[in-house]
């Protein structure tokens, strides 16, 4: 039995917004799989429930009369990963959801949740980090749509308010041109484990030059992080050896890897230079198949 | 503050009252069908794999509220008398059984992804990739994934 002391079932997001409001101490649950094995570890902050699991609101994914694809917050990884729209539009969201725990797990987790519990291993955060999504969060005071880039404020925490809830994630329309974008995880096994590091990036390509690359990293500091330094090192660059051996070198600067008994920093921060290596290779690739968006 | 649900248990209607922090776990043993098994208790291990609406999902991380309105089967709805379901019948015949205790989640998770691939193509790799959340200490796995793959060519 979880040690459950008030739940209250929400219909829609409008009521959830009212429930979170009238109690300090409630917060929303969705898929559940992270907050009730913190349950079951006996945090007693997770103890006021206000359910808002498979709230049909919250499930959709679509398309946006502006292109952009809009996926519901309450979406699980496996409807996120089976999506054709994603697979379409942003296949490198499906490819990162791919990488978490394993299917029961992917049949329940909702991408909202991956994101609200503020975790630092999220895999579905580094893909929508590289195609700069948005959040949309619907509180007391109306809606508001703010970038996913510095909603993690630090171990565990983001900028959710107390009665706001996580509504939708908005991934903006890819870029024309050559433009790929690849998620990587480089954890201990390949499935139902924690990621060391995870990684991923999304490269415009014109006539082998590098208009843009973005690189995100899970793990390599106290929150999800993209790289400010690492992207300046490449842009208008030639997609070369030597770019990236800069980028390698520049990464160091946008990074904070910390040693956990899973891996020492001087390791971390190795594999972050490779992963940011790898990462941009296979983007690149992907960016080189004509008449397919390859986000 | 317990709560009435309605849920199909094996093609069964049940009515029952349950305590929200009840997982779906707790309140199918306490129904007396103790052939789903409580392993890890944290969604790691795949030995509480119940199907809710046709999907595997870890009944210890899941809370039995949340199965009002829906169709839960167990291991206990597979076999019809004493004809066993037709991946049961590839468990034993590929002596993918040892121990015991993983085999009720793992036989779930194989149904559903019997279904869910018939008639696709289908890897040893993409077995076992769609079996990564059930771990066996006793296998090695090789039997299992041979059971799955005589499953999907019947």
């Amino acid at each position: 039995m979880f040690a459950v002391e008030k739940y209250h079932k929400a219909h829609s997001v409008a009521e959830a917004v009212r429930l979170l409001a009238a109690d300090p101490f409630a917060v929303p649950i969705a898929g559940g799989t992270d907050i009730l094995v913190k349950l079951r570890e006996g945090h007693r902050e997770y103890a006021n429930l206000v359910d808002i699991h498979a709230m049909p609101e919250l499930t959709p994914i679509t398309l946006e009369p502006d292109g952009s694809l809009a996926v519901g917050a309450g979406a699980t990884f496996t409807q996120v990963i089976e999506s054709e729209l994603v697979q379409r539009h942003s296949p490198v969201l499906a490819e990162g959801a791919s990488w978490v725990a394993g299917p029961q797990i992917r049949n329940v987790g909702t991408v909202g949740g991956n994101i609200c519990n503020g975790s630092v291993c999220a895999d579905s955060v580094p893909p929508l980090l590289v195609l700069d999504a948005e959040l949309e969060l619907q509180g007391p005071d109306g809606s508001r749509r703010i970038p996913l880039r510095g909603f993690h404020t630090g171990p565990g925490k983001v900028a959710r308010g107390h009665a706001e809830v996580l509504t939708r994630i908005i991934v903006p329309p890819a870029p024309t041109g050559s433009f790929g974008a690849a998620s990587i995880k480089y954890a201990m096994r390949q499935a139902m484990d924690i990621t060391t590091i995870g990684c991923a990036a999304s490269i415009l390509l014109e006539n082998d030059r590098i208009q843009w690359l973005k690189l995100a990293f899970s793990v390599a500091a106290p929150t999800p992080v993209r790289c400010p330094a690492a992207e300046a090192a490449a842009f208008g660059q030639p997609l070369d050896a030597a770019t990236i051996a800069a980028v390698q070198a520049a990464v160091a600067a946008d990074v904070s890897p910390r040693t956990s008994w899973r891996a020492p920093a001087d390791f971390r921060l190795h594999i972050i230079r490779e992963l940011a290596a790898r990462a941009i290779d296979k983007a690149a690739a992907r960016s080189a198949q004509p008449g397919r968006s390859t986000a | 503050m317990s709560h009435t649900i309605t849920v199909t248990i094996n093609g069964k209607l049940e009515s029952a009252q349950v305590e929200p922090g009840m997982s779906l776990l707790d309140f199918l043993r306490a129904q007396g069908l103790t052939g789903t098994k409580q392993g890890c208790g944290v969604g790691e291990c795949g030995a509480c794999t119940v199907l809710v609406d046709g999907t595997p999902v870890d009944s210890c991380l899941f809370l039995a509220v949340w199965a009002d309105g829906k169709a839960v089967r167990t291991i206990e709805g597979e076999a019809r008398g004493h004809e066993l379901s037709p991946v049961q019948e590839a468990y034993l015949e590929a002596g993918a059984v040892q121990c015991g205790y993983c085999t009720p989640g793992l036989v779930m998770t194989t149904t559903a992804f019997v279904e869910k691939h018939a008639g696709k193509p289908v890897s040893r790799e993409d077995i076992r990739r769609g079996h990564a959340g059930n771990l066996c200490r006793c296998t090695g796995y090789t039997t299992i994934v041979n059971a799955v793959e005589s499953c999907l060519k019947k």
